[in-house]
């Protein structure tokens, strides 16, 4: 396979690498650049993040669970690419510094990476910039006075120069990369038997975690026409290689919980790689996506080959683990329809930033003449597969929307759920806060605050 | 003088640059090779068989070893021999080490070690403190008592009892940097040891014991650490020992670092405690008598649990002067991680056990909890009096004598008397820096609507005592030389870690040769130069080194005085060093004329310098003596929002001032207060470990283990220092830092039960860590009793 791509401005070509290679093992084993580190090896932590580039500009990802032939045709920065070419120190290298922001130094570099892209797009929401990077020694406060300090000072002119090579210098394809919708469909009706990788945040872990060997793979993060979001009049088209950042950035407009669901959704730098096909495709029961989507009213299209076909999306997840895709066949899009705003998606975990929902249950509730005329409720974490509650959205269907209802309502949730215990969560909370997740939707609607999030001292 | 200077870290531009070295950065010689543990999937059971043949035919394994190939030692305990660096016979618990896989690459090493097919006939194991109890399976024959008065007594005549019981879990290190170590053979059979330890001497005797050489065979070194927190006070041993064994095996380098999973599955971690507790109080709110019940959940092995449980029960006081007291302490051995060494040593769990009944009894008796604390605080010292010291005269600092129960004897219940309270002061300026009565009150007003999202306020001080309670311990050592230009090297037995030893140590030595810090090179911790350390813990590494390294350069320096003097027919006492120059008499010369001056005068430019701590005497057997040389004091308000629904919570704010006597760095001690406090807010609210019923940890990640994240530090978070010194004679008057402000962490609990308690009329039963749902389900419980 031979890959190409641009490490902190110079051109490299590895050679006979595997396809499941990740960036981190091959920036310190193979290059010698040891200043990027593994702190978890599972995108959790942040200690191995780099600047990643391409068309669509400059983005933070965690090089642990990156896969090589991922980065064909882009440019990586790592720690040592965010000096100057002379050791000039960036802004953000001097902030972090000046205000103490580093004490053990181990995911120091990392921090830095993440502020330095931040620092580059101008993105001065510090808490999402960095919500993927832990800090076990300083608590973080020096490192958001570094943040706020670093922010109005000028980008330094090495960081600007990764977009413009790539402008200038094309890249021959690479097979197992196709470059379109079609290249793919034809590639993947060919060998039903590879691995499909999306952005890796879940196939990675088959990697660094299962240790498992994936030949053949197929990388789809090429397929342009696979990225993106169509908002018609009467339709939003997701493409299944759009990633969680984008998504979360074209939905906060429309659906402004779902972005708020998202902002919290992994970390930036999960969700500059993670796909909202990829979090459907894997049938996940814990995925945030398919509960919100499914409450829109979402349908997902398949394809295989030139065939097309599409289903109402809860009907794609059959059971834990089986979902209804064909052998050869890909998720090429998810859609729903243009509707007013009633989503509300409450995700609940032990951490707010960063962390996999124990359940994540999203209401869309239309009322008309103080009636309910409409109820789609999905949960995730709740069942083996993303699910409506059933019982719960029939009991409201029709009724008056009032508080009587919703008590009334609750009852429904023993009958659509019967979740199991984990670490996460037992099954009494899991059932339990999914029946006041009813009673906080229709407090909000009623004009009470109802999240802590937004509660100052 | 550099001593007191806000400077930064001294690698911060290595850590921001990327260019800091740890173990797995060190570049390796061509030959390495890699290491991989292959681990028990029981609890508790017999090995039966262990087929390693497809371990062993695996690509790239140069070699596999269970206990028998061991050729000495085949122990990685640091306390009584009974942890074996491979299973024998029988394992212990989930993530046991059972066979050593040597590979050619890390990968390898990983893969291989999944395949070992082991049979073990299982057995029942015992994970809970409840199941432990029944069995009796426990470190020492019983209980260990201390007692002071008679508690019983005193709380059967008291007009109030207060009892309750609860729990508290333990905490993962999560140290970002992973257990690490190289090992690189030498002639003759010496060996090399590059280890992420705190501990340089332990790991360099394990090793010497494991390859059957005496310790002078063995060098150990380490620049710095990615985290330590205590988890590589003792849990790196293994690594080394493994990696010095197979480099002797094979004649070629070896590298052991975890995997983050295998790291979490492997390694202790704080203990976890359950604390029943008995009090009576008088009318006025005065505590008459206390009784604890402390239960340490201590895994399978020794360890360092009795000291753990031994600090847990010399904290049990907190800050409050208690009449009579009995503290009952039970060590029990359970089929999980052997419980290690962390952050505050147990002195958490025990302040824990005091500030939550303070809390109960406030609730209870209707005092405004801080009010009540302040009415049992021991009395304040004298302020300004300080103990005499040879040295330096004490700073003055006018100031009040306050009372807390002025009339009795200032006595811990181990019978340390508290010279040095201070935290009337502390919290008098704390209510008011944090506006604690009006902020109360707004909390009340809130959660008088009723709604849905309440909040809560609390307060909680630390008092936490300065020494290793293992008086032999508290001993260090240091090398300086001066070199003929006059740059200095400068050694000592603690290691970098992250809290800035080094950078405090560093500003010592210049302060002493009146130099720039920049002047002074600081080097790696080596066994080969100073021997016989301690490990870096009980937050005594400034203390303990920067005393140390003070003697060796006063060495140094009273030379280079001696022959400066005699050459300018001056007095030695009249050499001065300062801002980069000696002056002597009239005359003025740089730092580095001087050195070379005294090089060709033949003086000798290098000393070692020896320090251990005065007044220490302990008695662990009948709990008595002067276990600690001071206190370290702080207090802290946290506010927070609880969802009463969801039990979702968030920190809005936190003020806290603590005490760092006369800050050597009051950068770097700040740094070490807020990184403590959300570390120790971590440790009670999100940061959860479960196991389940086969003994498997299910949370060794940080997908499932979550420590604070970025957006959970506090929304204001009000940090400072409070002006004081020391007032005994410790390096500039300042005092330890690194363990302290942990337990600051600690009002963010009680914020979180004060929200709980606005739900009903009792105490919330919030069990710690107080994740949503036990938040969830505290609320739930007040509720169901409506």
């Amino acid at each position: 396979m031979e890959i190409r791509f641009l490490l902190n401005g110079e051109a490299v070509a590895p050679s006979g690498v595997a396809p499941t290679q990740t960036l981190l093992d091959w920036l310190r084993e193979r290059r010698g650049l040891t200043g990027t580190k593994e702190g978890c090896n599972e995108g959790d932590c942040g200690a191995c993040t780099v600047m990643v580039t391409d068309a669509s500009g400059a983005r933070a990802l965690n090089a642990c669970i990156l896969l090589l032939p991922q980065l064909h045709g882009r440019a990586v920065r790592t720690i040592e690419g965010i000096s100057g070419p002379k050791g000039q120190l960036h802004p953000v290298q001097q902030a972090m510094i000046d205000h103490h922001g580093s004490q053990c130094g181990f995911c120091t570099p990392g921090f830095v990476v993440s502020m330095a892209v931040a620092h580059l797009n101008g993105d001065t929401d510090h808490a999402t910039a960095l919500a993927g990077n832990l800090c076990r020694c300083t608590g973080y406060a020096p490192i958001l006075r570094a943040a706020e300090a670093a922010a109005d000072q000028p980008v330094p002119e090495w960081m600007v120069g990764d977009a413009a090579w790539l402008m200038e210098n094309g890249t021959p394809a690479l097979p197992a990369a196709p470059q379109s919708a079609d290249t793919l469909a034809a590639l993947y009706a060919e060998r039903p038997e590879a691995t499909l990788v999306a952005g890796a945040t879940d196939v990675g872990l088959w990697v660094t975690k299962a240790l498992r060997d994936l030949d053949p793979v197929i990388f789809l993060n090429r397929c342009a026409d696979l990225k993106g979001v169509e908002i018609g009049e009467h339709e939003v088209r997701v493409g299944a290689m759009t990633d969680m950042n984008s998504f979360g950035a074209a939905i906060a407009p429309l659906h402004p919980s779902y972005a708020a669901m998202i902002r919290r959704y992994g970390s930036t730098q999960v969700r500059g790689a993670a796909t909202v096909g990829g979090n459907i495709a894997n049938g996940s029961p814990i995925g945030d996506n398919p509960p919100a989507l499914i409450a829109l009213d979402a349908v997902v299209h398949l394809r295989r080959a030139d065939t097309r076909r599409a289903m109402p999306l809860e009907e794609f997840f059959i059971d834990y683990g089986k979902q209804d895709r064909q052998p050869g066949e890909f998720v090429e899009a998810v859609s729903f329809p243009r509707q007013d705003d009633r989503l509300k998606c409450y995700k609940l975990s032990k951490r707010f930033d960063q962390d996999i929902s124990a359940l994540c249950g999203c209401f869309n509730i239309r009322v008309e003449d103080g009636i309910v005329s409409s109820a789609r409720i999905a949960f995730g974490g709740m069942a083996g597969i993303p699910k409506r509650a059933a019982h719960v959205e029939s009991a409201l269907l029709g009724q008056k929307w009032e508080t009587d209802t919703i008590r009334m309502a609750q009852a429904g949730f023993d009958a659509d759920f019967a979740p199991m215990s984990d670490m996460r969560a037992s099954a009494a909370y899991r059932l339990e806060t999914a029946r006041a997740m009813l009673e906080r939707y229709f407090a909000e609607d009623s004009g009470e605050g109802a999240s802590v999030l937004e509660v100052m001292t | 003088m550099s001593v007191t200077s806000p400077l930064p870290h001294d690698a911060a531009r290595l850590h921001v640059t990327g260019t800091a070295r740890y173990i797995d950065d060190v570049p390796m010689p061509r030959d390495t090779l890699h290491l991989a543990f292959g681990l028990s999937p029981v609890a508790r059971g017999r090995i039966e068989a262990m087929d390693l043949s497809a371990v062993r035919s695996t690509t790239g394994v140069a070699a596999v070893l269970t206990a028998g190939d061991l050729p000495f030692a085949n122990d990685v305990s640091p306390s009584v021999h009974d942890e074996p660096l491979l299973a024998v016979e029988r394992v212990n618990y989930v993530g046991q080490p059972l066979f050593l896989v040597v590979a050619e690459s890390h990968l390898a090493a990983r893969k291989a070690a999944r395949l070992g097919d082991v049979r073990i006939s299982e057995e029942a194991p015992i994970l809970t403190i409840d199941q432990a109890l029944a069995a009796d399976s426990r470190f020492e024959g019983g209980p260990v008592i201390w007692q002071k008065g008679d508690a019983a007594a005193a709380i059967d005549s008291a007009a109030h009892l207060v009892e309750g019981s609860f729990e508290m879990g333990g905490q993962e290190h999560f140290y970002l940097e992973g257990q690490a170590a190289l090992a690189l053979p030498q002639e003759g059979g010496d060996m090399i040891v590059q280890s992420s330890t705190q501990h340089p001497t332990e790991i360099q005797h394990k090793v010497a014991e494991a390859l059957g050489v005496p310790m002078h065979g063995v060098r150990v070194e380490i620049r710095r650490m990615g985290g330590g927190f205590g988890g590589k006070e003792s849990q790196g041993n293994a690594l080394a020992v493994s990696c010095a064994v197979a480099a002797r095996a094979t004649g070629r380098p070896c590298k052991m670092r975890y995997d983050r999973d295998d790291d979490m599955v492997i390694t202790g971690k704080r203990h976890d405690f359950r604390i029943a507790y008995r009090a009576g109080f008088d009318e006025g709110g005065l505590i008459q008598g206390v009784e604890f019940v402390q239960y340490a959940r201590c895994g399978w092995a020794m360890d360092l649990s009795l000291p753990v449980a031994d600090r847990a029960m010399l904290h049990a006081d907190s800050a409050y002067l208690l009449p009579n007291a009995r503290i009952e302490s039970h060590r029990l051995k359970t089929n999980t991680q052997s419980a290690t060494a962390y952050r505050g040593f147990g002195g958490p769990q025990g302040m824990l056990g005091m500030e939550r009944l303070m809390d109960h009894a406030a609730h209870q008796l209707g005092i405004e909890p801080v009010e009540l604390r302040r009415r049992n605080y021991y009395a304040e010292a004298v302020v300004g009096g300080a103990a005499p010291a040879p040295s330096e005269p004490p700073r003055s600092t006018s100031g009040q004598k306050k009372t807390g129960r002025a009339g009795l004897p200032q006595t811990t219940p181990y019978g340390q008397e508290v010279e040095d309270f201070a935290l009337h002061g502390i919290t008098g300026a704390l209510l008011e820096s944090s506006d604690y009565a009006a902020r109360k009150k707004a909390v009340a007003a809130w959660n008088a609507e009723q709604g849905a999202i309440r909040k809560g306020i609390a307060f909680s001080p630390v008092k936490f005592g300065i020494s290793f309670t293992l008086t032999h311990l508290n001993q260090a050592g240091a090398l300086v030389h001066v070199y003929q230009d006059g740059s200095v090297h400068l050694n000592h037995g603690g290691t970098e870690m992250g809290q800035g030893l080094f950078q405090k140590v560093a500003q010592v030595a210049a302060s002493r040769f009146g130099i720039d810090p920049g002047a002074v090179k600081i080097t790696a911790t080596d066994t080969a130069k100073v021997p016989n350390t301690s490990a870096t813990a009980a937050s005594s590494g400034s203390d303990l080194n920067g005393m140390a390294v003070k003697a060796a350069c006063d060495t140094i320096r009273d030379r280079m005085a001696e022959h400066l003097a005699a050459e300018h027919q001056a007095r030695p006492e009249d050499v001065r060093f300062n801002g980069g120059n000696v002056q002597i008499g009239g005359a003025v010369m740089t730092f580095s004329e001087a050195a070379k001056r005294c090089y060709e005068g033949r003086v000798s430019l290098s000393s070692t310098g020896f320090y251990k701590t005065p007044k220490v005497a302990w008695d662990r057997v009948k709990g008595t003596g002067r276990p600690f040389f001071y206190f370290a004091y702080g207090a802290a308000v946290t506010e927070v929002a609880v969802d009463t629904r969801s039990g979702e919570y968030r920190i809005l704010r936190a003020d806290i001032l603590h005490d760092a006597g006369a800050s050597l760095n009051p950068a770097l001690d700040i740094g070490q207060v807020e990184g403590g406090y959300v570390q120790g807010a971590g440790w009670l609210t999100t940061e959860e470990l479960v196991w389940d019923d086969k003994g498997r940890l299910r949370t060794h990640a940080p997908s499932t283990y979550k420590i604070p994240a970025f957006s959970d530090q506090p929304d204001v978070f009000n940090v400072a220092l409070w002006d004081g010194s020391n007032r005994e004679d410790t390096i500039y008057r300042s005092k330890a830092v690194g363990e302290p402000p942990f337990m600051l962490g600690i009002s963010a609990f009680l914020a979180l039960s004060d929200a709980v308690a606005s739900c009903g009329p009792s105490y919330p039963d919030l069990d710690a860590p107080a994740t949503p749902e036990r938040v969830w389900a505290a609320v739930r419980g007040m509720r169901d009793e409506l």
